[in-house]
């Protein structure tokens, strides 16, 4: 497998300011690869290395073939031609008509003018927004905006597309339509996306590699459902509870707990035949007292992902055996900290 | 005012005079300011031709010249002016001395509307592969160009001033006409026809100004 984006080892400095640290990806060719982490944390100036607007302080950038952190500014441009941009302000001209924006990198790409015309009118009729041609951009709404961005993004037909807090000034069902769009954008013409967000819920619907990003480090890393289903660090885990509430927190786990007796055990469903037979059987020949009082699961890709909180009674041995029997049928159990 | 007939022709001249005198400062001093606002604009900090060091220069060079008072500044530069004219009377030698003075101002005024333009209009330009000169001519101005032409619509109303200033010092004009013909004969009539042609000329300038401005903005 090719990779379309090859970080190596990236380095960057702002002055005293550490914003990459020794970061390394790779982002398959035809592949979405999601980039989550809290504002701040390197996200912006991940992206931006792939299309050279920055460059590494030490480390390594390729894009295909081209070595991006090698390149002078004047071959940066051709190969910028290649890879799309999105931005979270839209960043559209407003001295120009939506069919201007959409035009604007194939005039500077020295596309002929009924060529342009042409590729104008496809991108503007693949995002849906043909009929807004002649239209500026502050008759637009948030979201076409957006689309409009987009379409700018993929008039020179590039293999990257850069989306950076695409839906972050969008409501969420504007959000979802763009997250719609950026999938069709993957499916129908194969570009390799690379979606920087701090919304879970963007990664969750787009992405299929996810890295989560954290003080310039990449802190996790792997696939949409794996990160999902078990995110092994604190930052992590708080991104993927941020989608799937399926973990009692804060207030609600306090209130859980003085309406409850005994222990509150959270169990990590897993996707199988027989898994809530599993679990139930294993607290009921112990005789414990067990109520579920918390839970979430929702649909990932093909998977189901979640968790089931109960609330759990009985002798302190008998708990424990319990948990030990699910562990070892190699179900993740955690037991909710004492407040 | 029964000599004011008799001076028609003379001030029909005198408002060709300043007519000439401002459109030809107007293009002049807007052509010269938009080169010197927009390098001013582009090569400071973050600018898209950073480069701290020139800006550092031509920011001194314009604070230098912009605080002399004008008619000050056309009688220290008349040795340029006679030098490149043979004279420093005149509508010719005015402009000449006009346009320089006015192209520093003009240079701020295009400078703060340009530095205005949102950073990431220019960014989408720079992603999209565009030079640093293409992205200043395809959406750096056009972007600013509302806020531009409200600039240079201030920027006339600030010439025809000037122009009746040079008038004072042999530039001719309306300003020369008014003095001549008007204050120095106590004939105060002229004087005051003389401000109403001049306070015309400054309401079809702002006018245009204005419709352009809107034109521009789309509002």
């Amino acid at each position: 497998m090719t990779a379309a984006v090859r970080v190596e080892h990236v380095t960057k400095r702002f002055g005293d300011l550490v914003a990459l640290d020794d970061v390394s990806l790779e982002v398959e060719e035809g592949g979405v690869l999601g980039v989550i982490g809290y504002s701040g944390a390197g996200k912006s100036t991940l992206v931006r290395l792939m299309n050279g607007l920055e460059q590494p302080t030490t480390g390594r950038v390729l894009v295909g073939d081209a070595e991006i952190s090698a390149l002078p500014e004047r071959e940066l441009r051709r190969v910028r031609r290649d890879i799309g941009m999105i931005f979270q302000q839209f960043n559209l001209f407003r001295a120009r008509t939506v069919a201007g924006n959409v035009a604007y990198p194939l005039r500077v790409a020295g596309v002929s003018r009924t060529e342009r015309d042409a590729r104008v009118a496809r991108v503007l009729d693949f995002v849906g927004l043909l009929d807004k041609a002649h239209a500026h951009p502050e008759q637009l709404s948030g979201g076409q905006k957006q689309r409009v961005g987009i379409a700018r993004a993929l008039a020179t037909s590039p293999r990257l597309l850069l989306a950076d807090e695409a839906t972050s000034a969008l409501d969420p069902e504007t959000t979802a339509d763009v997250l719609a769009l950026l999938k069709r954008v993957n499916r129908e013409l194969g570009i390799t996306i690379v979606l920087i967000t701090h919304e879970m819920e963007a990664v969750k619907a787009v992405a299929q590699q996810v890295v989560v990003m954290e003080a310039g480090r990449i802190v996790e890393r792997g696939s949409l459902v794996d990160v999902f289903s078990a995110p092994a660090t604190p930052a992590a885990a708080r991104f993927v509870r941020s989608v799937l509430h399926d973990r009692p927190t804060g207030a609600t786990l306090d209130r859980l707990r003085s309406a409850h007796r005994g222990r509150l055990v959270t169990v990590r469903v897993a996707d199988r035949p027989g898994f809530t037979a599993t679990v139930s059987d294993a607290f009921a020949k112990r005789r414990l007292s067990n109520e579920l009082v918390f839970g979430g699961i929702s649909e990932l890709g093909d998977r189901s992902v979640g968790a089931l909180t109960y609330a759990l009674d009985g002798p302190g041995a008998a708990v424990d055996e319990a948990l030990a029997e699910l562990r070892g049928a190699g179900i993740a159990v955690e037991e909710e900290a004492a407040g | 005012m029964n000599g004011f007939l008799a001076d028609l022709p003379t001030y029909l001249t005198a408002i060709g005079q300043t007519l000439f005198i401002v459109l030809v400062s107007l293009v002049v001093a807007g052509a010269l300011g938009l080169v010197l606002g927009v390098a001013l604009a582009v090569t400071r900090r973050g600018g898209l031709l950073s480069n701290p060091v020139l800006f550092a220069v031509l920011n001194v060079v314009v604070n230098i010249v912009r605080p002399i008072p004008f008619v000050i500044f056309v009688i220290a530069i008349a040795p340029v002016t006679i030098g490149v004219l043979g004279t420093y009377l005149g509508p010719a030698a005015a402009t000449f001395a006009l346009s320089l003075a006015a192209a520093f101002a003009v240079s701020r005024i295009v400078e703060q509307s340009l530095v205005a333009v949102d950073p990431g209009v220019l960014e989408a330009a720079r992603a999209a592969g565009a030079s640093p000169l293409r992205t200043i001519a395809t959406v750096l101005i056009p972007e600013g160009l509302g806020p531009l032409i409200l600039g240079y619509t201030f920027l006339f109303v600030g010439i025809v001033d000037m122009s009746a200033q040079v008038g004072l010092i042999g530039g001719g004009g309306l300003g020369d006409f008014a003095v001549t013909y008007g204050s120095q004969r106590y004939d105060w009539p002229v004087v005051y026809i003389t401000v109403a042609t001049i306070i015309v000329l400054v309401q079809i300038g702002q006018l245009v100004g204005n419709r352009l401005a809107r034109l521009a903005l789309r509002r």
